[in-house]
Parts: structure tokens; C-alpha cells; sequence
């Protein structure tokens, strides 16, 4: 413990907060532990929460401390986040942690070809709206511990971000963390590693070996904690330089799944606004596409900030899907559903889709080396277009399952 | 006080305020019979033949009216949270050393909550309407001297008629009124729509009283209220706040989860073969029952299908279908916007309707169980689609009744609810006041999934190929629990105190609200 420091907190307070909370311990000398707990569930909940702060106390094994707490509705994961938060404060070199059980939805795996038409950006320090952000049937949540985290937060967001990847049902979105720069975002690793991360979002990469340190710091932790579940890596390019080593970057790792760009940082890196038609950024753009594609990895759209204008998030989508992007970032559930409706195929894609796949599969049975459509040979990598596009028509509820058997 | 359980099983007293009451024997099992409560005979020979019945003040018009200790005196809420004049006659009786005044609006509002001086003093005895906000925790906390009794729209109409609330002076806020006290609520700076809620009171009350900031010479016209049935006339400088009375425009939310409960609402409307030519359905201004409607309107216009009518709740998104022709009528019971205002002015398809014709027991039928499919709202509902909608979880009575209980009829009843409110879970093993029998209630929308009643097996069909989720409500609340931590614990609540009762359409008491312990 810090000999000077006798008092710690974590959390927000205010009129304003909703379903969060803050905790504040003060070491005594003697007294043991004394709670004191204001919560707008009080009536609903009061016991519940401060069953939780005595186990917390005895699991850290604090004898003697005021515990206060301001609840707006928190959820047990986030109360034990805060509380962890601060009582790390005060004692830092403590190992232990305290884990809220994982969810039983959470256990699944995901791929390193996993859809990836939308992702919905989470910030890693405001847990309400984390129960329901799967339900918005998002391809991939993220919670941020970059950008949407001030700097005093950064260490209470860890915990929450951990809490969340354990207790919080994704309803089987891939589950993703953004990490901050380096050198910190090192750091974070051992937060979100052993918690089932499917996809680590590694910000403002300039060079293959901001990848590779990533990749070993994982494997590290993997190790110790005997982790065995696959972790992708998605770096986001967003600097001038980060695009002329957007391949070296793309072939860093095995484990690289996916190019993102992040064109507010681009633009400003550039020197230039901007803009809505992104004249500014449609060499980097491409340039990224051009390196994902190179290195067999999908190429993943910036997000789109006008969350009120679903027209132009429309257009957007649609004009990056015409430049080789497949994902999208999302910053409001309600732009999900048209991100997936945008980057949907259209009904001529289909049905020329299912010619390919149906000629395809009459070779295959024939045990025909050659596919052909009428006069036309069709070479392999259109055949996977083709497939990549039936099974995004299944997926947007435009194709029957098995509609080659209608 | 003696109580007894109901049909319900819930525990209601027999008598509360000196007045027998009869608790709830079950949906349509009781019916009074007898006549129904008739005005007085009044004479225009007593009235001024030239039709002016202008008095100088509202003190004035009390005075003329008899007010006394002991009377109940009757608002409504059509000036939503901008209404000054209901503080007003409060302040005049408390200054005349009245007491024990029984106060009957049609609901209350937070702007209320400057009158719980005068229940406190005795000036009022009790509130029989709604007991908003403040309102609400001063009366679960114990501190009104009589019990409250919540009425729904048309039991309030229904009340009248019985005999069971004699109103003695009923205080009319009209936007608009002629000297002889015809009035309405679509013009004036103070315009708020339709002031149907006053029509039981103007025509059963023994003393009328229209106050208005705008007095036009006669005629005025529309009359929503008939001059023929009002005492007195006032001119006041201002009725309330016009930014608090209507809002200028109404605003959808932009919460995701809302929207996500409203898009399924819509999508539900549409699999249960509800949204087809000539259909019927009830909106509302708040939150999920407005944010439907864009969703609804979207599927309206690819399927080319017009609505015969809508009971509203108007608001401009009601009034944009109007003016675009897919829907016929709109059936307003009260206008929450300038838009609608507007509308109900100028647009004759757009009507102002009263408790009488929507909801009234006594009537012979009503429009609410003509309507298709009414979308409300719930603090609480339980397995068994049981609803409350007046209090919350930790015992508190918050809300009125509004039109809710008697929109229960319709021929498809959805709650639209979270499944959550911060911490609080919404599907509970037992509502904390029933307000609503299950057998009554549909559909229940959440963010989570859709949870239909089994007994409506025909609904159940009608989705089942459908892509909609939908779960078992025990299973939605089973996954809620898990989400926040366990059930949530129960209020501690002084059971040997009733603070107020809730009637169900009938008169019937359904359930009880209990003093809450501090």
C-alpha cells in the first residue's frame, strides 16, 4: 500500500449517470469494515449490493475500510469493476483479481474468414450500454480503450472492460477489444487476453512490428495462462506512413485478420478537412484495400460519425463496398441494419451468384476440373465471389438456406 | 380497515372515506343496474338572457358557486404540466379557510406538486384522479388524510355516472370561450387540442366554471364544451405555461433499445396479419407507443395499405399520415403538439373525442374494444401478463391510469417495455399494483423478444414462420434476473395502511396501495 494514500475511488457520480456507479474506500486503522451505500435500487437491490462489497472485501482480505458507494442502477459487473478499480489504486502490486463468472453464452469461438460487415464501437468506460448492445445483432462488438476513454479512466476502464468480455452477453457477436497505442496498449493485454477475445484492434500502426510485439506479448500471456483459443489481430491504419506499409503491416501475422482504416487521424496526419465525399482519403483507402487483398486479409471501412443521417451512411456503405471494403464501423446500433442492408447483395449479384455456385457444384459432382457457364470458363476465385456472395444473401434474409434444392 | 381478497387475490378494503366499495369480481362480471346520476333541473330563466355570464374573478365564481368545506371540486389535465389554474383554486379555498375539499382532475401533473401544502394543512382532503411525482410519494408515504383513488379516463366518466363522485363545481380551463361559455381547447395562445376530458364534468357537475385567456364574442366556434352547461365565465390573463402545455414538436426517441422494441412492434403488427386495409390501432406521445409508428408507416406504404382510423395521442407523425392518406380519422382524445393542435383545427377528418365515446363503462359500447391493436406502456408486468402501470418497483405510486385499463380492450393489446430500467427488472413474479388483468393483455415487446399470451393460440399461429423472436415471458425474465443480479427484493410496505386504491373499469377496487415504510 501507498503510505501516503489512505483513500481511492473509482466511477462516475452526478445526476446524469445511468447504471454505473461510484466507489470510494478509505483505510482505517480499526473498526473493520463499515459500508455505506446510496442507490437509486435501494429497495430492489440493497442487499444484493452490499453482499458484494463484503465478498470483495474478504476475497482482497481488507479488514479495516469505508466502503462508500453511489449507485445509479449498476449491474454486478460493473460494482465490482469500480470497486476493483480503486482498491488497485491503493494497492497496486496486488496480483489478485476478482473475476465475475463467465457468461455460459460466452464460450464460443470465432474465425479468422468471420463476417465482418459491421462493427459497433463500445467505449470501454460506460458499461450501460453494454447488456444490450448485442441484441442489435452487430457482426462484431468492440469495446474501446482507446480513443473514448479519457486518460484518468484508463484504469478503471480496464476492469470494466475485463468484467464485460466475462459477464456480459455478446448474443454471439465476435467479441473485440481496441486496444490503445502502443506502448500502453501492451499493457492492456492482460486484461482482455485470457477473457475470450476473439479480435484485437491494434490502433495507429505504422510498421510490422507494432503487429508482431502485440502477437508475442499474447502469446505470453496465452502461455501463462494456458489460453488456447485462436486471437486475430485487426490493425487500423491511420497515418500516412501506416498506408505506405499498409502490406508489411497486413502480412506482419498469420493472426491478422483484417486492414481497418481510421480516417479522422489520416486526414488530420495529411494536413487536410475531412471531407463528405472523401476525395482526401481515396488513395489511402484504396491503398489499404490494395495491401488486405495482397496479403489474403479483409479490408475494413472507417466508421461513420453522422449517426442521424442513415441516407448518407447508406451511400457510404455502398461506395465502399464498390472499393473492395467488407466491414464498416458502426458508433450507433441503429446504423447496423444498414451497414448489412448496404453491403447486402443486390438481386442481379444473386442470381448471377447462383448460376456460378450451381455450375460450379454440377463440375464438382461430374468430377470436371473446368467450370464452365455456357461458352465461358470461370476461374476459381470468381467461384469463391460467387460463394462469398450467396452466403451474404443467406445472411441478409435474401436467399432461402437451401435454395438449391428449391 | 378491513380488507378482503378480490377476484384477483388481491387485498382491498370494503370501505375507504366513509364509502362502501365493491372489490373486483373479474373482467365483465359486474354490472350495476338502477339509473344512472342525473344533473339537477336548471331553468334559463335563472341565467342572463343576454348570455353573458362573465363574473370578475375566479374567487368570485367559487364564491357564486357555494364553495364550502367538504365539496369536491373537479380539473383536468388538458394543460398538461403548464396548468396554473388548479394551484389557483387551491390558493383561493385555502385563503377562504376552506377545508377537506375532495380534488377530482383528470389527472395531475409535477406542476402539481405546490398543492401538497394544502393536503397537508387540510385544505384538501384527498386526490381521486392521479397521483403523479411528488404527488405520488407524498401519498405512499402516507401523509394525504383521506385515500386516493385512481380511476382510469373512462372510470372517472364511469364514476360520474354512478353516483359514486358527485362533483359540485367543476373548474374548466378552455383556450377559448364566448361570454356565454361555449368553449374550446383549438384556438388562443394557450391552445392544446381537444377538452374532452371536461365534458362529464360540464354536464353532470352541479356548478360550472370555464376560465379562459382568450374570450372571443359569441359565437364561439367549435363549442367543444357547450355553453348551455356552464355557470360562470372568467378572464384570466394567462391558463399556464405554453411551452409546458404542448410541446412544439413531438421527438421520437433516439434510444436504440426503444427503437429496437418499437421496430419489433411494428414487425409483430405486420406477421399477425393486423396491418391490412381498414385496420384500426391507438398511439400515444410516449416514448415506444410514438416510436412505432414511423416503422408501422414504412410497412403502411410498401403494402400500399391505408388505416380507417387511429385513437390518439395525437402528435405530427399521427398527423403527417393523416395528410399523406393512409390513414382516414384521426380519433383524438388528447393533442400533444402544435401539429396535432393544428390538425384538429383545420383537418376535419381529425376529431376530438371524449371519455364518453372512447371508454365509458356506461355507454352502450365504446371505441377502445373497436380498435385493432392498442400499443401502452407498463411499469411492471408479471408471468402471468399481468400489468401495472401506476406504481414501481420500490412501492412508489408515480403515474395515473390515464386511458391504459380501458385501451386493454382492444382486439390486440401490446405492451411495449423494457426489459430492464437500469437495474430493475420489468417481468416480476407479482405486479406491485395490478392495474391490469393478464387475460386482457396480448403481447409483451421487450428489447430481448416478444412474449405472447397462451391463451391467444391464434396469435401464437400467425407468427410462428415468422423471423420475429419469440420467447416465453418466463424465459425473457429468466434472462433478466441472471442480467441483474437475482429477483429484485420486494418494498417494505405497512399492509394494515391503505393509501389508495385502483378502480378497474367497472368502479370495482382491483387492487390496493400500501403506506410504504420508511
Amino acid at each position: 500500500m501507498n503510505r501516503e494514500q489512505i483513500i481511492a475511488s473509482s466511477g462516475k457520480r452526478g445526476e446524469k449517470v445511468r447504471s454505473d456507479c461510484y466507489v470510494e474506500i478509505e483505510m482505517t486503522k480499526s473498526g473493520g469494515i463499515k459500508t455505506s451505500v446510496q442507490s437509486k435500487v435501494e429497495v430492489m437491490y440493497g442487499q444484493s449490493i452490499n453482499d458484494l462489497l463484503i465478498e470483495m472485501c474478504d476475497f482482497f482480505e481488507l479488514k479495516n475500510a469505508i466502503i462508500t458507494v453511489e449507485d445509479y442502477g449498476a449491474l454486478p459487473f460493473t460494482l465490482s469493476a469500480r470497486f476493483e478499480a480503486a482498491y488497485k489504486k491503493l494497492f497496486p502490486d496486488d496480483q489478485k483479481e476478482f473475476f465475475p463468472s463467465f457468461h455460459k453464452n460466452n464460450f464460443y469461438n470465432s474465425s479468422k474468414e468471420q463476417m465482418r460487415r459491421s462493427r459497433l464501437y463500445l467505449p470501454g468506460d460506460e458499461p450501460k450500454f453494454y447488456p444490450n448492445a448485442g441484441l442489435h445483432k452487430p457482426d462484431g462488438i468492440i469495446l474501446d480503450l482507446e480513443d473514448s476513454v479519457a486518460p484518468s479512466e484508463k484504469d478503471s476502464a480496464r476492469y470494466l472492460v475485463r468484467n464485460a468480455l466475462r459477464a456480459v452477453d455478446f448474443y454471439g457477436a465476435e467479441r473485440m477489444v481496441r486496444i490503445n497505442q502502443l506502448p500502453m496498449g501492451l499493457d492492456d493485454l492482460r486484461f482482455v487476453v485470457p477473457h475470450n477475445v476473439h479480435v484485437l484492434l491494434v490502433p495507429k500502426c505504422e510498421s510490422s512490428d507494432t503487429v508482431k510485439q502485440v502477437e508475442e506479448e499474447i502469446n505470453i500471456i496465452k502461455a501463462v495462462k494456458n489460453i488456447s483459443n485462436e486471437i486475430y489481430l485487426m490493425p487500423i491504419i491511420e497515418s500516412a506512413l501506416g498506408v505506405v506499409k499498409a502490406f508489411e503491416i497486413a502480412s506482419a501475422s498469420e493472426k491478422v485478420c483484417a486492414l481497418a482504416v481510421g480516417l479522422e487521424d489520416y486526414t488530420a496526419d495529411i494536413g487536410v478537412e475531412r471531407t463528405n465525399e472523401g476525395r482526401e482519403s481515396f488513395y489511402a483507402r484504396s491503398a489499404i484495400v490494395n495491401a488486405a487483398k495482397a496479403a489474403g486479409v479483409q479490408a475494413i471501412d472507417t466508421v461513420f460519425s453522422d449517426v442521424n443521417d442513415m441516407d448518407a451512411l447508406r451511400a457510404s456503405v455502398v461506395e465502399a463496398k464498390s472499393l473492395g471494403f467488407e466491414g464498416k464501423g458502426c458508433i450507433h446500433p441503429r446504423q447496423i441494419k444498414v451497414v448489412h442492408e448496404a453491403f447486402a447483395p443486390t438481386e442481379k449479384e444473386i442470381e448471377k451468384a447462383k448460376k456460378i455456385v450451381t455450375a460450379f457444384n454440377d463440375a464438382q459432382k461430374q468430377g470436371l476440373g473446368v467450370v464452365s457457364l455456357g461458352s465461358k470458363m470461370i476461374d476459381a476465385p470468381v467461384v469463391k465471389r460467387a460463394q462469398h456472395t450467396i452466403s451474404l444473401a443467406i445472411l441478409n434474409g435474401l436467399l432461402e438456406r437451401d435454395w438449391e434444392g428449391r | 380497515m378491513k380488507l378482503t381478497q378480490n377476484a384477483a387475490k388481491r387485498l382491498v378494503p370494503t370501505e375507504i372515506n366513509g364509502e362502501k366499495q365493491i372489490p373486483f369480481m373479474g373482467v365483465g362480471k359486474y354490472k350495476p343496474d338502477g339509473k344512472i346520476s342525473a344533473p339537477k333541473i336548471k331553468s334559463c330563466a335563472d341565467y342572463p338572457e343576454d348570455g353573458n355570464k362573465i363574473v370578475k374573478s375566479l374567487k368570485e365564481a367559487l364564491k357564486k358557486s357555494g364553495l364550502k368545506d367538504g365539496m369536491t371540486i373537479s380539473t383536468h389535465h388538458h394543460l398538461r404540466n403548464g396548468d396554473l389554474i388548479a394551484n389557483q383554486i387551491f390558493d383561493i379555498a385555502h385563503s377562504m379557510g376552506i377545508k377537506n375539499l375532495r380534488w377530482f382532475p383528470s389527472a395531475s401533473f409535477p406542476c402539481h406538486s405546490r398543492l401538497i401544502k394544502y393536503l397537508e394543512d387540510g385544505t384538501i382532503n384527498r386526490i381521486e384522479g392521479s397521483m403523479n411525482g411528488p404527488l405520488g410519494k407524498f401519498t405512499t408515504e402516507g401523509k394525504m388524510k383521506g385515500v386516493g383513488i385512481l380511476r382510469s379516463h373512462g372510470g372517472r366518466y364511469q364514476a360520474i355516472q354512478d353516483g359514486e363522485v358527485h362533483v359540485d363545481i367543476a373548474v374548466i380551463a378552455a383556450p377559448t370561450s364566448d361570454p356565454f361559455g361555449n368553449s374550446n381547447g383549438v384556438q388562443g395562445k394557450s391552445a392544446c387540442g381537444g377538452i374532452g376530458f371536461a365534458l362529464a364534468d360540464s354536464e353532470y357537475a352541479d356548478k360550472v366554471i370555464v376560465v379562459t385567456d382568450n374570450l372571443v364574442p359569441f359565437p364561439c366556434v367549435p363549442w367543444q364544451i357547450q355553453g348551455n352547461n356552464v355557470d360562470y365565465v372568467v378572464e384570466v390573463d394567462s391558463l399556464g405555461d405554453p411551452a409546458k402545455i404542448v410541446s412544439g414538436t413531438t421527438e421520437i426517441t433516439k434510444s436504440p433499445d426503444r427503437l429496437l422494441i418499437a421496430e419489433h412492434i411494428a414487425e409483430f403488427m405486420d406477421a399477425a396479419g393486423i396491418v391490412k386495409d381498414g385496420f384500426s390501432f391507438q398511439a400515444g406521445a410516449g416514448g415506444t407507443s410514438l416510436a412505432f409508428i414511423p416503422f408501422l408507416k414504412e410497412i403502411m406504404k410498401a403494402r400500399g395499405i391505408k388505416a380507417r382510423f387511429v385513437r390518439g395521442g395525437s402528435t405530427k407523425y399521427l398527423v403527417e399520415m393523416l395528410e399523406e392518406g393512409l390513414i382516414d380519422y384521426i380519433l383524438d382524445g388528447q393533442t400533444f403538439d402544435l401539429d396535432g393542435v393544428r390538425s384538429m383545427r383545420d383537418n376535419g377528418n381529425h376529431v376530438m373525442t371524449s371519455p364518453f365515446t372512447s371508454y365509458n363503462y356506461h355507454g352502450k359500447g365504446n371505441f377502445a374494444s373497436i380498435i385493432d391493436a392498442a400499443i401502452l406502456g407498463a411499469t411492471e408486468v408479471d408471468v402471468n401478463f399481468n400489468a401495472n402501470v401506476v406504481s414501481h418497483s420500490d412501492g412508489y405510486l408515480l403515474h395515473g391510469i390515464g386511458g391504459w385499463q380501458n385501451c386493454l380492450f382492444s382486439k390486440c393489446t401490446i405492451l411495449a417495455i423494457p426489459s430492464f430500467r437500469d437495474r430493475i427488472p420489468v417481468i416480476v413474479d407479482e405486479v406491485t399494483t395490478l392495474c391490469g388483468p393478464g387475460e386482457l393483455i396480448d403481447v409483451i415487446v421487450t428489447e430481448r423478444g416478444i412474449a405472447i399470451n397462451p391463451k391467444r393460440k391464434d396469435l401464437l399461429s400467425a407468427v410462428k414462420n415468422s423471423k420475429l423472436p419469440i420467447r416465453s415471458i418466463k424465459e425473457i425474465q429468466k434472462e433478466v434476473n441472471e442480467i441483474c443480479g437475482g429477483a429484485p427484493q420486494k418494498p417494505s410496505i405497512d399492509k394494515n395502511k391503505v393509501v389508495a386504491i385502483v378502480k378497474w373499469v367497472d368502479g370495482t377496487v382491483i387492487d390496493s396501495v400500501f403506506k410504504i415504510n420508511l
